[in-house]
């Protein structure tokens, strides 16, 4: 090989303009920099299923908290001459949307029985004559500000116990470890039972039993990662320029613990979602005539050999919400772990 | 091992006590007596009645008198069925809870390994995907929702299975069914994750490089390393399934702890629901301590520290 090398002559060479100078340099960043969480938002959004429930979430979202705009009907006026009435959306004409129902083996049009007029219920009503669709818009707002309450006491009160207990060490953490480990040893739906027994079934006994028991996996979670951090050379930085405590756990650590706060929140949401709907449908969650998606779903299943759209509808609902966090959670947590699957 | 042993019993004893204060003074807080028709009773009768179920005396008597019930498994006399005493009730309802309860487990966690084993080896092909959506689903549908369907469907449609109570195998088929998609979804997701780590490990690649087959590698190497971390999971399956049984001894009317913890809260059964919350955290603590020594015996790198991560 060595030997039928071309020889080099100094034509070969020509010296570097200014030009091409800025072109050669090695060292620069070709990319634009991206923060961290603008590097997750990029791979998030390569991720399909995760976008998809995105939409969702904020497609129920709007319904939800906008439902005074959608809502055909009062989702708590009761019509009892409109009783049962199956789905009808005027200008369809499918089995299931068009007003008719089996009954003894023949399909007949429940609303002229009814006498209904021109009234239409685009989901039908339950036993009372309520308008389903605007009760499962309700109840989906309930869920979701259930949700909303249960992220904000995840970040209020479990973050902050997280990164106390981690940060204290020594016999401050080993006390509120303990504490974290009794109530663990506890299940959480009888914390819950318990507390709305004292407090009357309500929304609020709801959201202080939420209050109580949906921290504990968070702050264990941001206790594990504080003590991690807490021995890393820009923590130690930032204490040997005498920043307070308060200042490195506010600066330093909480944006290095959010991608594992993200994360958890994502999986406490579904969670609280069935703890409210699961008390609901036992009968001790969010009383009448208010509707949650547990007491649709209750009074739907005792109908739903003859009426069945009664108890899809709810439990499709409830599904969908807790099928999206939990992919939307998936997806995150993919996303904030740069070593996961890609 | 002796020491942390008898730490970790000391803890259990700890919080079976604060359980059952925390309880004792709750129950004592709420409005009710077991009392139907107050307005009739003469002050004599109402006495009489109150003499029965110890509520005569101060309540801290009443406390140390159910602290040492409590100690002697005497959890006191039922409200709702009078005269059965609630350590008989539960006592009488545990086996079928425990039948179907354990039946769940072990078939949720075996078909959640396969699942999430078959996910992993295949991963990023068909079989995985349609893996991780079977876990989506059963991870998210309500299992109160799934219940009714399984009834519905297999139960009053197809004519498979008894639609409800309780009877010989038969009967626990459907809500062992309903009661294994939890842990079944959540063993697949664990155990996916698990498997992927451990097969792109140095060790696989050792094992590969010397030729050994597919089989088995996956069989003795992967399967093997991936099973150890299940064990921690077992805790959170267990709480899973206790608040699965709640409504689904309801909605096929098994005569199990569920079911009469539901119908103890609808009745305001409060010596029952201290109870039922003691035992629930007993069992919750016990399991939790046998998945702690198991995983230390089997996995010498994790030293029985006390520490809980």
């Amino acid at each position: 090989m060595a030997d039928n090398a071309k020889p080099i002559s100094a034509g070969d060479f020509k010296p570097v303009s200014a030009a091409d100078r800025g072109k050669l340099d090695s060292e620069k960043i070709s990319a634009p920099s991206l923060t961290f969480l603008q590097d997750s938002w990029r791979r998030l959004r390569k991720n399909r299923a995760a976008m998809i429930c995105l939409v969702i979430l904020i497609i129920l979202f709007i319904l939800a908290f906008g439902s005074g705009f959608f809502e055909t009907h009062n989702p708590n006026a009761t019509n009892p001459n409109l009783a049962n009435l199956p789905p009808k959306i005027p200008g369809i004409d499918i089995n299931g949307f068009n007003g008719t129902i089996e009954q003894s083996g023949t399909r007949v049009n429940a609303y002229v029985q009814a006498h209904a007029g021109n009234a239409y219920y685009i989901l039908g009503t339950d036993y009372l004559g309520r308008d389903l669709f605007s009760r499962i818009l309700y109840g989906t707002r309930i869920s979701l500000e259930i949700a909303l309450i249960a992220s904000f006491f995840d970040l209020a009160f479990g973050v902050v116990y997280g990164i106390v207990s981690g940060w204290m060490g020594g016999r401050v953490d080993t006390i509120m470890q303990r504490i974290i480990e009794i109530m663990l040893s506890i299940p959480n739906l009888v914390v819950m039972v318990l507390l709305i027994l004292v407090l009357k079934p309500g929304m609020s006994a709801i959201i202080y039993s939420i209050a109580i028991t949906s921290w504990i996996n968070m702050a264990r979670l941001v206790r594990a990662q504080t003590l991690e951090l807490k021995n890393q050379e820009f923590i130690l930085a930032a204490r040997a320029l005498g920043e307070s405590s308060w200042k490195i756990s506010f600066k330093h650590l909480l944006p290095n613990l959010s991608s594992v706060i993200i994360i958890n929140l994502m999986f406490t949401i579904p969670t609280a979602i069935f703890f409210e709907a699961f008390l609901s449908y036992i009968g001790i969650g969010i009383s009448a005539p208010q509707a949650s998606l547990g007491t649709l779903i209750n009074d739907g299943q005792k109908n739903f050999q003859f009426l069945p759209y009664q108890m899809w509808y709810p439990a499709i609902v409830l599904s969908v919400l807790m099928i999206a966090f939990n992919i939307l959670g998936d997806g995150l947590r993919d996303s904030f772990d740069p070593k996961g699957r890609e | 091992m002796v020491k942390y042993l008898g730490k970790r019993i000391f803890y259990i004893v700890l919080t079976l006590f604060i359980v059952s204060t925390i309880t004792f003074f709750l129950m004592k807080f709420m409005p009710g007596t077991p009392l139907t028709n107050q307005a009739k009773l003469t002050p004599g009768q109402i006495h009489q009645i109150y003499k029965q179920y110890g509520l005569d005396k101060p309540v801290w008597q009443q406390y140390l008198v159910y602290l040492a019930g409590v100690v002697h498994g005497n959890f006191g006399i039922s409200f709702q069925f009078s005269n059965q005493a609630v350590s008989y009730l539960i006592g009488s309802r545990m086996g079928p809870s425990l039948i179907i309860g354990g039946q769940g487990m072990v078939l949720g966690v075996l078909v959640g390994l396969v699942v999430g084993s078959l996910g992993a080896v295949k991963a990023n092909t068909w079989i995985d995907t349609t893996a991780t959506i079977v876990s989506i689903l059963f991870v998210s549908i309500p299992s109160f929702v799934l219940a009714v369907l399984l009834q519905y469907y297999l139960g009053l449609k197809l004519r498979w299975f008894p639609i409800a109570d309780w009877g010989g195998f038969m009967y626990t088929v459907l809500p062992t069914l309903a009661l294994a998609a939890s842990p079944l979804a959540e063993t697949a997701r664990f155990m996916r994750t698990e498997m992927v780590d451990v097969l792109s490990s140095d060790y696989i690649e050792l094992a590969k490089a010397k030729g050994l087959g597919k089989v088995g590698i996956i069989y003795h190497h992967a399967l093997r390393n991936s099973l150890i971390p299940i064990i921690t999971i077992i805790g959170p399956l267990t709480v899973n399934i206790m608040t699965g049984s709640m409504v689904v001894e309801n909605i096929f009317s098994v005569p199990g702890i569920g079911e009469q913890f539901v119908k103890s809260v609808l009745t305001n059964d409060y010596p029952t629901i201290m109870g039922l919350t003691i035992v629930y955290c007993a069992m919750l603590c016990v399991v939790l301590l046998i998945t702690d020594i198991l995983y230390g015996l089997i996995d010498p790198r994790i030293r029985l520290s006390g520490n809980n991560n």
